[in-house]
């Protein structure tokens, strides 16, 4: 029973390109779970939909011009989340709105670009990843980049929460509000960066939202949603990775729907929990 | 505790957007005073407090809080802000406790590792808002009036000296705005400054020293009892206002040319008694300390 129990973790890891796509669909879990906290506090679920969605015309740009891939996606990004705020700031449109066309205006030209240009870049791999064709070499660059933001966001966490609470409070006690606000775009557009090759552009945007959202179901507190969050998403990684090669399906895709059922799971228990909370409500 | 004292100088505010939400507004404010912000909604009232607060950047004239730049004094605690209830997250996941945790920050290192006395400071804050035992609550599952008071608490914990306090009595009853009075009260006793944001008429004269009356530019500065008149209040609410008025002989059987005048929002009414209809203000007297309940 054991053994067999052991096979199904064994059997796999036997295989180099499984223990490369364990490692790393394990390092972006934790960097897309973190992040996923700040997002669903923040109310950015767009936001990261929006930005993740404007990579694409960054990736066929660099392709060109002959820089690397993650350069271009990182610009882009950082363009879209940029433009979308100045653009709410100085017109009367609601931010949404402007997300809107900003991102899928610039998504839209990321496709006109591509079956233009000849590339390398297949574009399934870059809407949906390609983590079982990963190289050691993708492994090192997007590992880097998710366990630098990882300890800046853990090390940080408690100004960047008080950022999405209160900017108000935080501007009072001298926090530099436009540093921290910049600073969460930034590793938005790193993170997904970092997930790009394993994830892809859409399946990104459910591991920087899900994780959190669970989180935020099952607890009162931030550091709880944290650890929720992280464990949620790095357990759906290495069985959503383990699964994939047993059943034969894609990797990526079954980790985003084992992290969907355990959101939906919370939802149910925490309906259950906020039940209990309101009858036992004093004043 | 320092004087502090607050100098606005001609200070415009223009929204990103093109919104002149202040011209021109100039006035001192002294420590050991309640200041009334009084103005319709919009009048600029939280734009204001943004100002004092560094929230967002004058496109002219200047914000001065004892001698030194808004940024400076950001720096060294000296102000508080009790934001508007509307604009708190109440599902956020933090505890009560954790919330006034956060009036520490400015204090902790760059972990922002809760020392000794900062978990001292915090149990203090709760325990004079009476919400110790709130402690390990959501802040959602609060009643309005606690919810008010735990962010008076992390203003506590913080230290300021300056309180802003962003619409404190929405939502509360009067029983609860009357203890956050004493509240307040105790606290300029001790030489704070506070600075109210509101649109009760009723309740100012009652515990504000001072009031200013916005709508855009300054109306009106001065004293609770030379400022806060009819003639002031009506240019700065308008038409905004329910106005009645009792005069002479509709009020009195005998030949008193007295009259009453009620001037109310939604809130709680602002009656004025006396010459030519209530025009000049009778002073409604300060509150007595309530009883503790
Ligand atoms: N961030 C903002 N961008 C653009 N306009 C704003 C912003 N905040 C407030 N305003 C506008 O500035 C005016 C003053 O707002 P505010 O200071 O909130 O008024 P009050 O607090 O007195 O109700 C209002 O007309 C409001 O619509
Ligand atoms: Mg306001």
């Amino acid at each position: 029973m054991i053994d067999t129990l052991l096979a199904l973790i064994t059997e796999p890891l036997a295989h180099e390109f499984m223990q490369r796509a364990l490692l790393v669909s394990i390092l972006i879990g934790t960097v897309c779970s973190i992040f996923s906290c700040f997002l669903v506090l923040k109310g950015w679920s767009l936001m990261g939909d929006a930005v993740s969605h404007a990579v694409l015309p960054g990736l066929a740009l660099a392709f060109v011009i002959g820089i690397p891939l993650s350069i271009g996606a990182f610009i882009a990004g950082l363009f879209c989340a940029l433009a979308t705020g100045y653009i709410k700031d100085n017109s009367r449109v609601k931010e949404d709105a402007v997300m809107g066309i900003v991102f899928s205006g610039l998504f839209a030209l990321g496709l006109v670009m591509l079956t233009k240009i000849e590339t390398d870049v297949h574009l399934l791999h870059v809407l949906f990843g390609n983590i079982l064709g990963i190289s050691s070499q993708d492994v090192i660059e997007a590992g880097t980049i998710a366990i630098l933001c990882s300890l800046i966001m853990l090390i940080k966490r408690r100004d960047f929460m008080l950022y999405c609470f209160d900017p108000a409070h935080a501007s009072v006690i001298g926090l530099r509000v436009r540093f921290l606000h910049f600073g969460l775009l930034i590793l938005l557009a790193l993170t997904i960066v970092s997930s790009l090759k394993a994830a892809g552009i859409i399946l990104v945007i459910s591991m920087l939202i899900a994780p959190g959202a669970t989180g935020f179901m099952l607890t009162k507190s931030f550091d709880r949603m944290l650890i929720i969050a992280m464990s949620v998403s790095i357990f759906s990684c290495i069985t959503g990775t383990l699964m994939s090669f047993h059943l034969d399906v894609a990797t990526a895709p079954l980790i985003v729907v084992i992290q969907a059922a355990l959101f939906i799971m919370a939802v149910f228990v925490g309906r259950q929990t906020q039940g209990m909370k309101e009858v036992s409500y004093g004043t | 505790m320092s004087n502090p004292i607050v100098t606005i100088k001609n200070l415009s505010v223009t929204y990103p957007n093109g919104h002149h939400a202040l011209e021109d507004v100039s006035v001192n404010l002294k420590s050991g005073s309640i200041c009334g912000l009084v103005g319709v909604n919009g009048a600029g009232k939280s734009t204001l407090f943004k100002a004092m607060m560094g929230f967002v950047k004058p496109t002219a004239g200047n914000v001065s809080i004892d001698g030194m730049s808004v940024r400076n004094a950001l720096k060294k605690n000296l102000v508080s802000y009790v934001p508007q209830t509307e604009e708190v997250d109440w599902d956020f996941p933090v505890l009560v406790e954790d919330v006034v945790m956060m009036g520490r920050y400015g204090h902790m290192g760059f972990l922002r590792r809760p020392s000794k006395t900062d978990h001292d400071a915090v149990a203090q804050a709760l325990e004079r808002v009476n919400m110790s035992e709130y402690k390990k609550r959501q802040i959602g599952e609060l009643s309005g009036g606690q919810r008010k008071r735990i962010f008076v608490a992390r203003a506590l914990a913080q230290g300021g000296n300056i309180i802003l306090l962003d619409e404190p009595f929405t939502g509360v009853d009067i029983k609860t705005e009357d203890s956050l009075i004493d509240l307040f009260q105790s606290l300029v006793a001790e030489g704070r400054l506070i600075l109210v944001a509101t649109h009760n008429l009723g309740s100012v004269p009652s515990f504000c020293d001072e009031v200013i009356l916005i709508n855009k530019t300054l109306l009106a500065y001065g004293s609770v009892e030379t400022t806060f008149t009819q003639d002031n209040l009506s240019k700065a609410f308008g038409g905004m206002l329910r106005h009645h008025q009792l005069i002479g002989a509709d009020l009195h059987d005998d030949e008193d040319a007295r009259g009453v005048t009620v001037l109310t929002d939604d809130e709680r009414p602002l009656v004025l008694y006396g010459e030519e209809g209530g025009k000049k203000i009778v002073r409604t007297p300060k509150r007595k300390k309530a009883d503790k309940t």
